[in-house]
């Protein structure tokens, strides 16, 4: 495989937007990762689209009709949530390969209120089993995940409240932060119980957004950039068998099988990360991908919050954007935006959530079912 | 055509792995499901192959009603009352999602420590009437 930069990035604030249609959110990221690369959409050799919810109306070829039909291999992803990811991940294949050698990743949703939330179960009364047997909604299985973590190592709730009360506050040094808003520790724990341990300030919201990167052969990024972003591994895993699952989701498992193969591939290891953008689409999720991206020791992660190591000026400062608790989860663009996230640091361009003398980045995306990504970045 | 419809009334699972007898009520429903004759592994109701390891034989296996609570949560989201959702590993079988009576959810924050581990029976309950008219019967769970 050859080495991949990611030459130009950008995204747009997540948040609510009903009178612009998914293409235009698309496009409006695009049209600016391209002039940030220094390119145009002529230069693009290939384009992949990530998008979940409307994975079935060629999202990707419509935004190449709206910013410059050329005629060159679009292809669209859809892998839950980690749609967006998987988009970048292909678009590096594509230029890691040698087949291409500028290849563009695209993630855009829009979900508007409809919420990961839900309210569970099927339209046909008759066959509702949320409820009935047991919980099979977002918010029941994150629940659930963190509870066991709770039973092995004594976890507490208030120590998961404490990942919503970082990442919020983190969200106030970010302007494309879908909510930036302090949530201080006794708001959380007061906030409308969702799924226990889990209350409402715990839990991601959902929007609409769009996010791109344009990644090029270090040959071609040369012509661009004296500054580009490495891609120094970009792995994709699928869950393995593990007794309980599916009746119980394992997000644990999937994760652990990624970064083992991620560090390996960039022969780097958690020690030598500067910061993390990982999957807390609850806040019960960010203290168990702690322990599966090694980032302290198996059962020590409630330590780790409880020490502020994870927060901005901590030892490893984890979702300096506010996470997908304040920054918003719009499916598709999730993991293209954690790239675009990770690489304003390394650049130092993130404004007042910068990570000091950020030199290498890892960023985390579960689609629950499961997919796990792993993209580490590097200056 | 109504007259018929109510004759031939049936009893129909909510979720597959739900086995209704043929002389149902008159033997209860119970959890069924495979186990691989390769690796011993087993699964919730019918497999075309192993999700372990692959095999394409299998046991027909009639799962315990007994189990014990592994984790839950309290669900608040969707609906009007919160509930118990818990993850049932089945005695010498495969776990079950589960909803729990006999755990009082607005209790869980003094006494979740104590919920793990706890012993519980399955029981099976109407829970709704389909388009057709039929009968449509869960799993639950309740505190042994
Ligand atoms: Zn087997």
């Amino acid at each position: 495989m050859r080495d991949v930069a990611v030459v130009g990035v950008n995204m747009i604030k997540f948040g609510r937007y009903p009178d612009k249609d998914v293409v235009r959110l698309a496009s409006e990221a695009t049209i600016g990762a391209l002039k940030d690369a220094g390119c145009t959409i002529n230069d693009v050799e290939i384009l992949v689209s990530g998008n979940l919810y409307q994975s079935n109306a060629m999202v990707g070829q419509r935004i190449m009709k709206e910013i410059g039909a050329t005629g060159i291999p679009v292809i669209n992803v859809a892998n839950a949530c980690a749609t967006g990811s998987t988009a970048f991940r292909d678009a590096w294949m594509s230029v890691a390969s040698g087949a291409y050698d500028v290849a563009l990743a695209v993630g855009s949703e829009q979900m508007g209120k409809m919420g990961l939330l839900g309210g569970g179960g099927g339209g046909d009364r008759a066959y509702r089993t949320e409820g009935v047997m047991g919980t099979g909604i977002m918010p029941g299985v994150f629940g659930q995940a963190g509870v066991e973590h709770m039973r092995k190592y004594g976890t507490t709730q208030e120590q998961f409240a404490k990942v919503a009360v970082k990442n919020h506050h983190h969200s106030m040094g970010n302007p494309y932060a879908q909510y930036q808003k302090e949530t201080p520790l006794e708001d959380v724990l007061n906030a409308r119980p969702v799924a226990w341990p889990n209350t409402l300030f715990m839990c991601c919201p959902t929007g609409d957004g769009g996010a791109a990167a344009v990644l090029m052969s270090a040959e071609k990024a040369k012509q661009y950039t004296t500054n580009p972003a490495w891609v120094a591994a970009s792995v994709l895993t699928s869950d393995p068998y593990q007794e309980r699952n599916p009746t119980m989701t394992d997000i644990n498992t999937v994760t652990r099988i990624a970064a083992k193969e991620a560090y390996e591939t960039a022969g780097l290891g958690p020690e030598d990360l500067s910061q993390v953008e990982l999957h807390d689409c609850f806040a019960t999720a960010e203290l168990l991908h702690y322990e599966n991206l090694g980032l302290c020791g198996d059962g020590e992660a409630g330590q780790l919050i409880d020490e502020g190591a994870t927060a901005i000026g901590g030892r490893i400062p984890v979702n300096a954007s506010g996470g997908l608790l304040s920054k918003g989860h719009p499916l598709g663009a999730t993991g293209v935006a954690n790239i675009v996230e990770l690489v304003w640091h390394l650049r130092g361009e993130a404004g007042d959530r910068q990570v000091e003398n950020s030199k290498v980045g890892l960023a985390h995306v579960i689609g629950l079912g499961s997919a796990c990504t792993i993209n580490i970045i590097k200056k | 055509m109504t007259q018929e419809a109510t004759e031939e009334k049936q009893t129909k699972p909510l979720l597959p792995f739900i086995k209704v007898p043929d002389n149902y009520p008159d033997e209860e429903a119970y959890i069924w499901g495979s186990k691989c004759s390769d690796c011993g592994s087993q699964f919730l109701g019918e497999r075309l192959a192993c999700g372990k390891c692959g095999g394409q034989t299998f046991e027909e296996v009639r799962f315990s009603d007994e189990g014990e609570v592994y984790v839950f949560s309290v669900v608040h989201q969707g609906v009007e009352e919160p509930f118990v959702g818990a993850i049932v590993d089945l005695k010498d079988g495969p776990s079950v999602r589960a909803t729990i009576s006999g755990l009082d959810p607005a209790k869980v924050d003094a006494g979740y420590r104590d919920w793990f581990g706890t012993k519980v029976k399955m029981y099976i309950e109407k829970v709704a009437t389909d388009r057709e008219g039929n009968d449509v019967i869960a799993a639950k769970f309740k505190v042994v």
